[in-house]
Order: C-alpha cells, then structure tokens, then sequence
C-alpha cells in the first residue's frame, strides 16, 4: 500500500463534503481555541501575580504588629502597636543576614499644593525602603539617615501622585503641604503599576518614618517592619530568630501566642501562584471538555461516512485493498479533519486572547509548549475518535459491502 | 496441477450458518479451467453460482475442499493474502459496475495500482489507466465522472479497471444484466477481444442468449455442477454487429 495515494483519497473525501468537513472541523477548532485562550489568560494572570509578588522585594520577610481587642472589638493586624523603633532596631543589629530594614507606618490624608490637592497614602520608611522593593527613583533623590535621625521634612513621591498635583511641572524641590506641614519633594518614583489587589502603588509618598510620626501620623508604634536578607538560604533561619528576638523583647512567656506575624515573601507569592494555578488548570479543563465534544463530533461523522461508503470500501476491498488499507484512509480523514481544526483553533485562540488583551485588558501568556501541546493533542483527538469508525469499515466483510444498498 | 489449467477446484463446500439453519449453498464442485478459456457460469438464483464466483474471486473462502488459483492452493489463506492474490490475478466486473461516484473514470481505473505492491510514480498511474481506457474505446472521457458516461461506457471503466493490474482471470458477475440488448453485445465484444488476447475470463450469467458468446458454459444447480459442456460456434460479438449495420461503439 502507498501512503501517499491514500491520503490523497482521504483529503478528496473531506473536499466532497465540503460543508459536512467543515462543521466537523468547527468542533475542534472551538474546542483547541478555547484552550489556547484559555490557558493563556490563566498563565497571562500567573504571570502577572508573580510579577507583583517579585515587585515586592526580594528575600523580604514583613513583620506585623499583633492585634489588640478593645472593649470586645478586634483590631486586626497592626493594631496593637506592638512594634516599636526599638525592635526594629535590634533586628538591624542582632539577626544576620539582614541587609536592610525599612520600619513602616501608613496614614492617608489630604495633600496640597499651590491651589492642588490630593487624597493619597503617606508611607513612613526609612531609606532602605527602596532597595527593599527594587523600587528605584525615575528622578531627584531619596532621603538620607541624616533626615531620619531629624525628622527632616522631605519626602518621595509616586508618579500618580505627581501627576495629580503637579501636572507636567516638575515637582523635584517643590513644597508639598502634608496636614499643613510645609515637606521639600527630593524625588520622584519611578511607576510600579497596580499590585495583586488593585491598588495603585503610585499613588503615594513617602518619606522618613520619623517625619511620619511626629509631624503627620502621631504616635510612636509601628505598623509593620520590612526587613531583607541577603542570602534566600538563610530566610527560614533569619524568620525564626527574628521571632524569638522580638518575642524575647517583648517579654512573651513560652507557651502564649505571638503579639505580632511573620510572613515571607516567598508565603505569600505561593499562597498567590497557587490560587492562579487552579484557576488556569479550571479554566483549561473547561476548554478540554468543548475538545472532547469536537471528537465525539467527528466519531460521529466518521461512522456516518463508513455507513454511507460501505459500497466504495467493497469496491476498494475486491481491486485489493486489506483492512490495514481502509483502516489507514479513514483514519488519515479522522486525523486530517482535527489537526487541520486544531490549527485553524490555535491561530482562532491566539486571535481571541490578542482581542482580550486589546481590549478587555486581560494579560495573557500563550507559550510554544501550550501551541505544541494543543496541537498534539487535537492530533490524538482524531485518532482516538477516528480508530472506531476506522476499524469498523476494516472490518467489513467485501462481499457484503459490494451488496449493501 | 499445472497443467495449463489456471483455476482448479476440487470438491469445494460452502456452508453458511444461519442461526440454527446450515445452509449449503455449495456441495462438492470440481472444476478445472484452463488458461484461455472463456466459461459462462449458469444457473437460476440460489444454484449457488454468486457463492461459487464468490469463491473463484477469492472473496470467500471454501468451508472444505481445495481452490488452486495459479497452482498455488488460495482455499486457506488470510484476508490480506486473499486481498493480495485479488489486487495481483483477478479483475472483477460487476453487473451493477460498481465505480466511485464523484471520481473520474481514470481515478477509478488506477484504484487497483493504490493497492499494489508495485512502485508507481503519478506519471506512471496516469499513462497506465489512459492506455487502457484506450483499449476498451474510452479514449477521450479520462477525466468524465461516471455520472457524465452511459450505462455502457461506465461498464468499459469497469473492464478497464479489471484489466489495470494484468490479471490472470476476469471475472465477471452478471456484465450485462443492467445494459440494454445492443450494449450488452458490445460489451461482450471486449470481452472476446481480451479473451483472444489470452485472458481467461468467468462470466456469471443467467441469459442462455449471453452464454452462447462463451467458449464452454457450465451449469449449476442446488450448488452442484449439472452439465458441463463446451460451445461448438460460439457467437461472435463483433460480427453481430457489423452484421445488423450499427455505427462502431
């Protein structure tokens, strides 16, 4: 038998019914489509997560003050206050591996300036705020230790900040009135965009955590401390000495709980990817299901079209066709209906997550593997769906089939 | 065995069960045709003579008994082997043609060679099936579907498509019970052409008129062999015709 003439029968077959192929073949393509869009959104929005879990800082573990319940009415974290300077401190001197520490407190308050002003967020830090997030300055420069230690009124602000007060002027050496308090702009952010829970980032300023507490905050706890390590082998290790140091400072008899937390960054950024995760194996299930109905759509026509041809496979069976030779033609039409679909499907798919980008603004990621995969499996689709039909017609008897009316 | 004689049948049975019922469509046919021979299978409906061309065309196999087919014995060979022996020794023509629809008459004549072992090349397909549709006077429709072809045109495809892979013996199943008396005789003037040229050819027929063409006429009954005799004047096709004065086909 000769492959290449028998192939040529299986396509001549599809092109005679031209609309029927076509039907068939529309299964496939929805179905390898919806999984190339599919998994794309789905690996677009894990893409995204852990972009903005790695915005966040490398190596960085984030401690939270405790929670307090007052007059039955729970806080929630960083309500208790129980993070002072002082233990941030003595994590910048005791715990090694630390290579910075940033101690963090967070207002929002109306900002003005000239006949501008703002709602945003103030953020007290200190300078090593910025290495912490990878979060460089796209002009001026940041404030120093020497304005920490005097609670200088300087402060950073984000480029949605900028853009709201200032316009297109330069806002580096301008006045910012913060509660009134007269702060010189030194710099300004570069963007960082939205983080995971949608909240502009850059919408914010931030200057020394000192300033923060005596000029706009008030008050002398804070809320959260930023601390980085160097090294992400020592995380584990810096995690827990820093819990028994401030559990030590805090006077916390074994046996009581925590008055603070402790999370890493590598906790949050799997807590994150793992919900993605599902999402994309969810929705690529979605779309493999639509798959399977395009195969059982050409099953279904394949033992049509046998039925309908029992007369030509007679025909080819008494001029010397074997089983393997009709099995073979049939499969061949099976395989050529879903993978041309399933290419038709994966230009369909990649056009669809294009259009939802474009315009619903959904990022999505289509990688080669998730083509290559599709493909093949749209390929075995045929196969599987087509072996029945095919073996079907192989087995006819010829002389039944030449009789069959 | 091989002594000119190309089909060999020594007490073929076939039994089919149907259920509870056997059924004994032949019960102990010898035969011996040789090469050249142009026999005309008789017998009414139910003589077991379609169960018997079944088996001479290799389609079926005998329950008992021996089939030697070019003094190799066929009668217990697998589906692929018999396939192989249809594609390489029989042509077969079909009273109802039996052609592809939708295909043009060369496509249908080179359907054999798809099945062949023989290495073609496109070229080779084409040549081969034209010269043939030539020499059964189709010339000219290669590319007609059997749709656009008259009833006896679409039986020359078949005779041509019979006759792509040289085979040993043509067989042929009632050839003209669907053509009208004037085609039917055209017809068989092929197949006294090619019967000259040393083909053997098996006819299966139920016309006395249409056997009397053939050189020997066997008859059947109740699946076995009644008489057996050869033709002393077989008609001659070909000066039936130009006896009446008809225009050549």
């Amino acid at each position: 038998m000769r492959v290449a003439p028998t192939f040529n029968v299986a396509l001549r077959a599809l092109r005679r019914n031209k609309l029927r192929s076509v039907l068939t073949a529309l299964g496939i393509i929805i179905g390898v489509g919806a999984v190339i869009a599919m998994v794309g959104i789905g690996n677009g929005a894990k893409a995204q997560v852990e972009a903005q879990i790695a915005s966040l800082g490398q190596n960085v573990i984030l401690i939270f003050s405790g929670s307090t319940t007052s007059s039955g009415i729970r806080t929630g974290w960083g309500g208790a206050g129980t993070l002072r300077i002082e233990d941030a401190e003595a994590i910048r001197r005791e715990v090694p591996g630390v290579i910075g520490v940033s101690e963090e407190v967070v207002s929002t308050t109306q900002v003005a300036a000239g006949n501008q002003n703002w709602f945003t967020r103030i953020y007290g830090e200190s300078p090593d705020y910025f290495d912490i997030r990878q979060w460089p300055l796209a002009d001026g420069a940041p404030f120093t230790w020497q304005d920490v230690r005097s609670a200088n009124k300087v402060c950073v602000i984000g480029s949605t900040t900028a853009t709201q007060i200032y316009g297109n002027e330069n806002p580096i050496g301008q006045i910012l009135r913060i509660k009134e308090v007269p702060f010189t702009i030194t710099g300004v952010l570069t963007p960082k965009g939205l983080s995971t829970q949608g909240v502009d980032q850059d919408d914010i300023v931030i200057m020394p955590y000192t300033s923060a507490m005596k000029r706009v905050i008030g008050g002398t706890n804070l809320r959260n401390i930023n601390v980085q390590i160097a090294d992400p082998q020592q995380l584990e290790a810096a995690q827990q000495q820093i819990i028994s140091l401030l559990r030590q400072r805090h006077n916390i008899r074994p046996g009581r709980d925590d008055d603070f937390t402790v999370r890493n960054q590598q906790e949050i950024a799997q807590a994150a990817t793992a919900t993605s995760r599902v999402m994309t194996l969810l929705l690529g299930a979605i779309a493999g299901v639509s798959l399977l109905v395009g195969g059982i759509g050409i099953m279904n026509i394949m033992l049509v079209s046998v039925t309908e041809r029992t007369r030509e496979i007679g025909v080819r069976m008494a001029v010397g066709a074997r089983g393997n030779d009709i099995l073979t033609q049939f499969l061949i039409e099976a395989v050529t209906l879903s993978s041309v679909g399933g290419l038709i499907g994966i230009i369909c798919g990649i056009g669809a997550s294009k259009v939802l980008s474009a315009y619903a603004n959904w990022p999505t990621l289509i990688s080669i593997s998730s083509i290559a995969i599709a493909f093949l499996f749209s390929a075995a689709v045929g196969i599987f769906f087509g072996f029945y039909p095919a073996r079907k017609a192989a087995a006819l008897d010829p002389i039944e089939a030449l009789r069959y009316e | 065995m091989n002594n000119g004689s190309i089909v060999s049948l020594v007490d073929v049975q076939k039994t089919y069960r149907t259920g509870e019922m056997e059924v004994h469509a032949v019960r102990g046919v010898s035969i011996e045709i040789r090469r050249g021979e142009f026999v005309a299978l008789m017998g009414a409906s139910g003589s077991g003579k379609s169960t018997l061309m079944n088996i001479l065309g290799c389609l079926d196999r005998p329950t008992t008994g021996h089939y030697i087919l070019d003094g190799a014995d066929v009668s217990g060979l697998d589906r692929d082997r018999l396939a192989d022996i249809r594609n390489r020794k029989i042509g077969f023509v079909f009273q109802n043609f039996n052609l592809l629809g939708r295909t043009s008459a060369r496509e249908n004549v080179e359907l054999p060679l798809v099945y062949s072992a023989q290495r073609l090349t496109n070229a080779e397909f084409r040549e081969r099936a034209d010269r043939v549709l030539a020499s059964v006077g189709l010339a000219g429709r290669e590319d007609h579907y059997p749709s656009q072809l008259s009833g006896g045109q679409q039986q020359r495809v078949a005779i041509a498509r019979a006759l792509i892979n040289q085979p040993e013996v043509l067989l042929a199943d009632e050839p003209t019970g669907n053509l009208d008396s004037r085609t039917s005789v055209e017809i068989i003037t092929i197949f006294q052409q090619l019967n000259e040229r040393g083909i053997t050819v098996i006819m299966v027929t139920h016309e006395p008129d249409i056997a009397a063409y053939a050189k020997r006429n066997v008859m059947m009954r109740d699946g076995v062999i009644l008489d057996d005799h050869l033709v002393s004047q077989p008609t001659n096709a070909a000066s039936q015709l130009q006896h009446q004065h008809a225009p050549p086909p």
